[in-house]
């Protein structure tokens, strides 16, 4: 039993570390501008796709196309946030939530008309190597991903916390009239924030791709777990969400093993309704009255 | 009742000739899309009494919907009910199904977002349980056996399904209404637009919602069962997907939030879009709902009250109609 159970935590915190990269830059964009980004899991599926489109006519390898994938994608996401999400819902919570929703539907769907619903994939010639870790082999690409992930969690930690720009979006995120008056330009602070959210979502497309699938369907499936992630890990709380990501990772890989592939699933949505139900500050917060 | 002023009685005679159109027109294709499209305006009305009436943003009104189909048709093929008991079951279903959440999501004091999120998760899981269990049929779904005929609750053709959710649509309508009408639907108002006062002037806001949730999972459920016994199939994807919690939400908010009729005209302006794109591109798929997308935004960035709100401003006088853009810019 133990051979089994080990081989899985290990796999599921592989895929746990992409969760929380997806989730982290959720979260950042929660946790600042107190919207949810229906939007997230369709920038993730637009990104695999400029990776895969990349890869097919320049050759380029996923993890080199990573830099220019990000930048990219920062670029977009900074210009959605100042002239769509904002122009459009006249700043109104309940309607950047629905302008959300329908930028989704449009990249969706637009993906759909793109690309048809087939299901594609990368080659890469190092798709198959395994690495041995303690008693379980684990594919080389998810290795790659467990690590930048990490990586790019502590630099995201960096920005935060010792630059004028993480100084800009920590103040903003507190008390919004109180950093305008301190001359912070919150368009543009809120901006920076959807732009580097964005971002992460680019760079844990290009580390998912090498061993992983893509339709226009794939963001859909990714959002809901974000969206688990971030509830569970705090509601704008960077450290939280990572650990939470790394958690439903090994719950997901857990179920899985036990309730078989389909139901797997079902761990994360369960801890999902139960989080919000009973502790929908999240797992670390602490209790307030 | 409110008197109906210049807007919403164009807006209904508009709908009536609509309505009818299917008889004038005759031909397979626009009454397919006529049922679709009244099928769906069911549901959004569905939707806008916890939506519209209540304030409370339901991004998985599937979870109702699809209760209300495979409860339908789980007690057909796997007891042999009645096709009108089983039907009458699949509305009761939905009423549970849609008390359940609501009193699960509004004891723990879920709002906003969090209710938007919670309603999505819970369709999500039903739709994975849908697909793994035998007794929903798993990753096949469910067939009704082809039994055509009243008494199986079946339609021979197609305009005998129109009449079917055109009355139903009415009867969801009439329900829609009587809420509204009442106190409860006052009541309901009163939650969406200020919780606290509501309470202090002595309402029940828990209870208030939870019975909002039970009558627009009736709703729901009902538009499930009306889709069973048309297409006589059901499997998770399409019961449960989260198409269906898009569909239900974007006729109310396109038509206008809250008011009796915009569910339905959101709705149907969203599917003629639909359907011209289609028609205009030649059935690529994906486009038409690009398209659903765009409306949202625009209806978003120029008409937040939805085309209602259009209607109602032919109404008032300029300087009202002014004035009440600032209470609501407030």
């Amino acid at each position: 039993m133990l051979g089994l159970v080990v081989p899985a935590i290990l796999s599921g915190l592989t895929t746990g570390a992409v969760y929380a990269l997806v989730a982290l830059g959720l979260t950042l964009i929660y946790g600042v501008l107190h919207i949810i980004n229906f939007a997230h899991g369709s920038l993730l599926m637009a990104a695999l796709y400029v990776a895969l489109v990349l890869n097919m006519r320049l050759g380029l390898d996923p993890y080199v196309a990573l830099p220019i994938v990000v930048a990219v994608f920062f670029c977009a996401g900074y210009l959605l946030q100042r002239f769509v999400v904002d122009t459009f819902s006249h700043g109104r919570d309940a309607n950047i939530l629905l302008v959300t929703l329908a930028l989704s539907i449009i990249i969706d769907n637009g993906a759909l008309y793109l690309f048809t619903s087939n299901t594609r994939t990368v080659d890469v010639p190092y798709a198959f190597d395994m690495i041995e870790v303690g008693p379980a082999f684990i594919p080389l690409p998810k290795v790659v991903a467990f690590v930048a992930a990490l990586v790019i969690a502590g630099l995201l930690w960096l920005v935060m916390r010792h630059t004028r720009l993480g100084a800009a979006i920590r103040a903003v995120a507190i008390e919004k009239r109180g950093a305008e008056l301190m001359g912070i330009d919150v368009k543009h602070t809120y901006a920076m924030c959807f732009g580097i959210g964005t971002a992460c979502v680019a760079a844990a497309a290009c580390l998912l791709l090498p061993t992983f699938y893509v339709t226009p369907q794939v963001g859909y499936a990714f959002v809901l777990v974000a969206f688990t992630t971030v509830v569970l890990g705090g509601m704008g709380s960077l450290g939280g969400a990572l650990v939470a990501g790394l958690l439903l990772g090994v719950v997901e890989a857990l179920c899985g093993l036990f309730l078989g592939e389909t139901l797997g699933q079902i761990g994360i949505f369960a801890a999902f309704i139960l989080t919000l139900l009973f502790r929908p500050a999240g797992l670390f917060a602490p209790k307030v009255a | 009742m409110k008197r109906f002023g210049p807007g919403e009685s164009v807006a209904a005679i508009l709908l009536a000739l609509a309505a009818l159109s299917p008889f004038v027109l005759p031909s397979q294709a626009w009454i397919g899309f006529a049922v679709n499209a009244v099928l769906i305006s069911v549901l959004a009305i569905a939707w806008n009494v916890t939506g519209g009436f209540c304030g409370q943003m339901s991004f998985g009104h599937a979870a109702l919907y699809g209760t209300g189909a495979y409860a339908a048709a789980m007690l057909q093929i796997r007891l042999g009910l009645n096709p009108y008991l089983a039907a009458a079951s699949g509305v009761a279903a939905g009423a549970a199904m849609g008390g359940l959440i609501g009193a699960l999501a509004f004891r723990y004091g879920l709002r906003g977002s969090y209710f938007a999120l919670v309603t999505l998760a819970f369709a999500e899981v039903l739709r994975i349980l849908a697909s793994s269990f035998e007794i929903t049929g798993a990753g096949s779904g469910l067939t009704l056996p082809f039994k055509p005929g009243l008494a199986d609750l079946q339609f021979p053709d197609r305009y005998a399904a129109y009449l079917f959710v055109l009355a139903l649509c009415i009867a969801a309508l009439a329900v829609s209404a009587a809420v509204k009408g009442s106190r409860l639907g006052s009541n309901m108002i009163a939650v969406r637009e200020n919780e606290e006062a509501a309470g202090a002037i002595g309402i029940d806001a828990f209870r208030v919602k939870v019975i909002a949730m039970t009558i627009s999972g009736a709703i729901a459920g009902a538009a499930g069962v009306a889709y069973l016994q048309i297409q006589l199939f059901v499997d998770a994807p399409i019961a449960y997907g989260s198409l269906i919690s898009v569909e239900a939400l974007l006729g109310p908010i396109i038509g206008g939030a809250g008011t009796l009729l915009g569910p339905i005209i959101g709705t149907i302006v969203l599917h003629i879009v639909g359907e011209v794109v289609k028609n205009g591109v030649g059935g690529a798929p994906g486009l038409n709902l690009v398209f659903y997308g765009i409306v949202l935004l625009l209806i978003l960035r120029f008409l937040p009250n939805g085309l209602m709100g259009l209607a109602g401003r032919l109404r008032r006088p300029a300087p009202a109609a002014a004035a009440a853009r600032t209470a609501e810019a407030r």
